[in-house]
């Protein structure tokens, strides 16, 4: 039960997939330009991921009984391609006001490189089927919550951008205020193993 | 005149469409790996590969994948590359996949391979669809050798190993956050140099991803561009 904290406290703050391991940067800086997007992207990613995970985890035990876990990144993007399209269909039929919230943020999500990479670490670390679903899920959180923070300070700082110098309006100034939110999350750093 | 067509179809991917600098795509490799000059020049050469290689194969399949689920097409010729490229890498560099780690396999899903099949090699021939690959992987490559050699001299005071400047380090530039400010400082750069004329788009935006053309995501950013241009002339009236 600790060891499940542990991993769920290190992968949402201290190994944060965003701010310090850089998988899922694309969208992070694409879609947070918005609150309301930030936040239904971060429940989409956090949602797929989890499920994602509880599918390629028992493919992984099969292409390893049959020795061929070379396969592995051919098979886990196909999967997690087919399960986008097939968890948008199904919330299309079953669930629209989940649709209505998240669907427009799940074509994405297929190229999104934090759902492949954290298929692939939990399988790279050799943790259980319980750690590794722990595991996605905060990964899913610490996306969800970098991605949150950060379109506050962009919903609230950045909007105007009077000031700034001409040559570091729109991107630079982005970036270095994600170096600077980065630099933040450092601070967790050595606090869980 | 063909000649002169493939030449600028090659240097247009490395310098007037540089993929990190200019289109803004690729980042999440190009923050992570290029903490120094060894690793950043491995990352894009294997994506290099990659890249020529499934240009050139999506090029071939062209008149065969069907529109309605080329995607997925796209994707498993690329995943295929990937996987030769890492046994490669496995077998000669062992040490080089190890610290590229989890980004090898990630290039299958690298914005720029993908982007360039969808928006380059499903229309053209194969001999310019290679060319394409070839400028934009140099273009990715010359990117991430720059960001490295930056970030690991100032980050160790040395270069591939080597100490140029004994006792000098400011570890922030090896730290993740100083990813993302080196990426900001060159793209200010950059800015000034050209006038603000470089870069296609002014912030971060869907318009170069792959999955642009089946994402209604497009639509919600356009509005936000025109709120945030309705907001600026009522500033400057006031």
């Amino acid at each position: 039960m600790v060891n499940l904290i542990v991993i769920f406290m290190s992968i949402v703050f201290v190994n944060n997939f965003v701010l310090s391991q850089f998988l899922g940067i694309c969208s992070f800086l694409g879609v947070s330009n918005k609150m309301s997007s930030a936040v239904g992207m971060g429940g989409a990613v956090v949602f797929v991921m989890v499920i994602a995970e509880a599918v390629t985890w028992p493919i992984q035990q099969v292409l390893n009984k049959f020795e061929m876990g070379y396969l592995q990144t051919v098979v886990f993007i196909l999967v997690i391609a087919a399960l986008v399209q097939f968890v948008e269909m199904f919330m299309k039929k079953y669930l629209p006001a989940l649709q209505k919230a998240l669907g427009i943020f799940l074509p994405l999500i297929t190229t999104n490189c934090a759902i492949l990479g954290a298929t692939i670490n939990a399988i790279t670390f050799g943790y259980s089927f319980a750690e590794s679903m722990i595991y996605s899920f905060g990964a899913g959180v610490g996306y969800m919550i970098a991605m949150i923070l950060f379109a506050g300070v962009r919903e609230e700082k950045l909007y105007n951008e009077e000031g700034v110098p001409t040559s570091f309006k729109g991107v630079p100034l982005i970036l270095v205020s994600a170096a600077i939110m980065s630099l933040s999350f450092m601070g967790f750093a050595g606090m869980f193993q | 005149m063909e000649k002169k067509n493939r030449l600028s179809i090659l240097t247009n991917g490395i310098i007037k469409e540089n993929p990190v600098f200019v289109l803004l795509i690729g980042t999440c490799p190009t923050l992570a790996v290029s903490t120094s000059l060894l690793n950043a020049l491995g990352m894009g050469i294997s994506a290099t590969v990659v890249l020529i290689c499934s240009n050139i194969a999506i090029s071939m399949l062209r008149k065969v994948i069907p529109e309605k689920v080329r995607i997925p097409c796209y994707i498993v010729v690329i995943a295929g590359f990937v996987t030769v490229v890492q046994f490669i890498l496995q077998a000669y560099a062992p040490d080089l996949n190890k610290a590229l780690g989890v980004f090898i396999p990630l290039i299958v899903v690298n914005c720029i391979i993908l982007g360039r099949a969808e928006a380059f090699a499903n229309k053209n021939s194969i001999l310019d669809s290679a060319m394409d690959g070839i400028g934009m992987g140099i273009g990715f490559t010359f990117a991430l050798a720059l960001m490295g050699t930056i970030r690991e001299l100032l980050g160790t005071g040395g270069l591939l190993g080597h100490t140029l400047i004994p006792g000098f380090s400011i570890g922030f530039f090896n730290l993740p956050p100083g990813g993302f400010f080196v990426y900001g400082m060159l793209i200010a750069i950059l800015m000034k140099v050209t006038k603000g004329k470089a870069l296609k788009t002014k912030s971060f935006s869907c318009g170069v991803c792959p999955m642009y053309n089946s994402c209604n995501l497009a639509e919600a950013n356009e509005e936000i561009a025109a709120e945030k241009a309705a907001m600026t002339q009522k500033g400057a009236q006031a």
